[in-house]
């Protein structure tokens, strides 16, 4: 595309185009009507005089006969700048005024007319065109009385030329108003939009130009600008998923190799065989278990599961889990206890249990104390080996927290651990895919709370701070009623 | 006691639960060539009749004429979806037992599958040991007798209305969860189940705990239930899961 071509194109220019357009019309409407107005005004004045002078000279003819009419008239027509003036006898002769010609027919009739005529005294075979009145006065005689129309001809011509002028004017200031503008503003595309096609061919560093003055234009950019800094922060983030996972999963998938070549290679008993083949399984559903956490997470973050949520209360999910755990905390030497009070939620059951156990596992295999740091009284409540489900309602949240007295997060590293596959130093050689805070927080995140790590002295405590269901106490306190009403 | 159950191998169990009377005729719909041949491979292994359908329309007028005992129709299917198969089938008073194998394991996903007419659903990667299992219990909950009020393997006897259990002689107390595990277990008695059908059937979760959870449940039961008897009857099955049968048929 040509710069013209490009330049002509701009919304700025089309609609200096119509702007002009629309001026130009304005302009012409008004002169118009001033041209039209003045005409008027002009003929008004005329036929008024004209008017006077008739009644006058048909007075003069009445109290003195056809002589004082042709003297009168006589007398008038020799005035610098007079009217028109023409006496006819009924044969149509003409005996007195300053009218060389009229265009034929006038006299025959009566009244008003525009006509062309030539004076008597003019050289020029040019017509000139009148405005006229003709009567027929008693026994026959004619008289026409008229006035040129130069005047409102000049007039007119006044106008028109003013309309010309003023049309170029607009069309002169408004073309070049509209390229300037468009210029300034195609400018400013130009630069966007090199910008734009530099970060799309893979430089997501660039930013926008922001002018100063705060106008549109730089509100858009300052807002695409703030696009970019979120798209960016989500490619790296991306990035270091995908780092993460080619990491998390390769390993385990060369693991998994390396172990079917070898017995492959060895030529072993049966036994040995099968119990390669044993451990391969093991391990892919380790894969497999990895590969639906972090479905799961990416389906919290989506917000998909918005769609599947109801009305319950989590001290109901925290017995459960309490309850399906208790067991296995125990043959890991701990006991698991479980707080509760009623704890309305509207949410996603299933993913709040599954965030919930994940915590609590994480507590049962990193919870359990150092053995340099004395317990605070074994048996007692709140002993060293006890992890604690708590579920209740604080104000417009509920919580649902696990606390145990193993080493805790130091505060410094408490942000990192919730990030994907991120397993804190201390936690590297336990089984497990990394992935049991990032589940728990993106389910928080999805519920519009958030997963709080604090600290229990020592320990850790992990969070679940959702909002409670909105009037649910209301709700709770309405439905006792109800009972007997359905018994009955 | 984990190690004695753990020489009950996968081939062991498939051949035992091969028994003549338990041949099953399975109808699988699904589209990957690679995968369908796979399974049909692998439940004539196990001793099963297995026919297949590559697309949604073939799947449908086989399942209308052939009498099946039970259908595995994956969820995305050439020419006909696979939910409205299921749909279209219950429709015309077809009950046979479906089973949904979908890449979409979620819970949403399950629930709209389940919504829809089938009886279980599995998401995709799955165990074939898991596939098994599932099927041979949605066929014996098909054909299967009524809900029997007592549930009896070997001298195991669990009545589910008292919610009584005795060994022999001995009356054993369990907890109300506890209970329940054993309960599904006899219902289910000769038949593997899995973890996942365990913590979906007794605890009502459809999530992968990061833990052998239900391996610490299974075994508390197991040390009540088995623990100072001669014959154990709760069996762990390498690979697949847990049965509870009498060693001796």
């Amino acid at each position: 595309m040509t710069a013209f071509g490009k330049l002509i194109r701009t919304t700025a220019f089309r609609l200096t185009l119509v702007y002009l357009l629309l001026f130009a019309l304005f302009a012409a409407s008004l002169l118009g009507y001033f041209a039209w107005n003045t005409r008027r005004l002009i003929t008004e004045q005329i036929t008024t005089t004209v008017n006077a002078e008739f009644s006058e000279i048909t007075d003069i003819y009445t109290r003195r006969g056809l002589r004082g009419l042709v003297f009168t008239i006589e007398n008038r027509a020799l005035r610098p700048g007079a009217n028109l003036y023409l006496v006819t006898t009924p044969t149509g002769q003409a005996i007195a005024g300053n009218v060389g010609s009229l265009a034929p027919g006038v006299m025959a009739s009566q009244g008003w007319s525009e006509t062309a005529y030539r004076r008597l005294d003019e050289q020029s075979s040019r017509d000139h065109r009148a405005l006229v009145r003709v009567n027929e006065l008693e026994s026959g005689f004619r008289l026409l009385i008229g006035r040129d129309l130069e005047e409102r001809r000049r007039l007119f011509g006044i106008v028109v030329k003013a309309a010309n002028w003023s049309l170029l004017v607009v069309v002169v200031l408004g073309l070049g108003g509209g390229i300037f503008v468009a210029r300034r503003v195609l400018r400013r595309i130009d630069a966007m939009t090199g910008t734009t096609q530099r970060i799309m061919a893979g430089d997501l560093t660039g930013r926008l130009p922001v002018g100063r003055s705060g106008d549109e234009l730089d509100r858009l950019a300052e807002n695409l600008n703030a696009m970019l800094e979120r798209i960016e922060a989500l490619m790296m983030g991306l990035k270091e998923v995908s780092d993460n996972i080619a990491h998390d999963l390769k390993t385990p998938l060369t693991r998994l190799r390396n172990r079917a070549e070898e017995a492959l290679a060895k030529s072993g008993s049966e036994a040995d065989y099968r119990s390669a083949l044993e451990r391969t399984i093991e391990e892919s559903d380790g894969l497999i278990r990895t590969f639906n956490a972090l479905l799961m997470i990416a389906r919290a973050e989506s917000g998909q599961a918005r769609g599947n949520m109801d009305d319950f209360d989590a001290a109901d999910v925290a017995r459960g889990i309490q309850e399906l755990y208790e067991p296995l905390a125990e043959d890991s030497g701990m006991t698991l206890r479980v707080k509760t009070a009623p704890a309305p939620v509207h949410g996603n059951r299933e993913l709040i249990s599954q965030a919930l156990a994940n915590l609590v596992e994480n507590a049962i295999k990193y919870g359990k104390p150092l053995p340099s740091i004395q317990p605070l009284g074994d048996g007692a409540v709140g002993g060293a080996h006890e992890i604690l489900i708590e579920a209740r309602r604080d104000g417009p949240s509920v919580l649902l927290g696990v606390t145990d007295h193993g080493p805790g997060i130091p505060e410094a590293d408490r942000s990192h651990a919730v990030e994907r596959f991120v397993r804190l130093e201390a936690s590297r050689t336990q089984p497990g895919s990394g992935l049991g805070l990032s589940l728990a927080s993106a389910v928080a995140t999805l519920h519009g709370g958030e997963l709080r790590l604090g600290d229990s002295n020592p320990g850790l405590t992990a969070t679940l701070a959702i909002p409670a269901r909105a009037g649910a106490s209301d709700r709770l306190a309405a439905q006792t009623p109800d009972v007997p009403q359905k018994v009955a | 006691m984990h190690e004695d159950a753990g020489r009950a191998m996968v081939t062991e169990i498939s051949t035992s639960l091969t028994a003549p009377d338990r041949h099953m005729r399975l109808l699988i719909i699904e589209d990957d060539r690679e995968s369908a041949d796979y399974l049909v491979k692998a439940f004539r292994e196990v001793g099963h009749i297995a026919d297949l359908a590559g697309d949604g329309e073939e799947g449908l007028s086989l399942a209308e004429t052939g009498d099946y005992d039970v259908l595995v129709v994956d969820r995305m299917l050439p020419k006909r979806d696979g939910l409205s198969v299921i749909g279209s089938l219950r429709e015309k008073g077809n009950r046979t037992p479906v089973l949904i194998l979908s890449a979409l394991g979620q819970v949403d996903d399950r629930i709209k599958g389940l919504r829809a007419g089938g009886d279980d659903y599995l998401p995709k990667p799955y165990a074939f040991a898991e596939l098994l299992a599932r099927v041979e219990v949605l066929s014996r909950r098909h054909g299967g007798p009524a809900e029997e009020t007592t549930y009896r393997v070997g001298d195991l006897e669990l009545d589910r209305l008292s919610h009584r259990v005795a060994r022999g002689k001995d009356e054993l107390t369990l907890q109300p969860r506890e209970f329940r595990l054993l309960e599904y277990l006899m219902k289910h008695a000769g038949q593997v189940v899995t973890r996942t059908m365990l913590l979906e059937n007794v605890w009502d979760y459809h999530f992968d705990p990061q833990t052998n959870v239900i391996d610490v449940h299974i075994s508390r039961l197991r040390s009540k239930i088995d623990k100072g008897f001669e014959r154990p009857l709760l069996h762990t099955i390498r690979g697949a899961g847990y049965m509870i049968r009498d060693g001796i048929r």
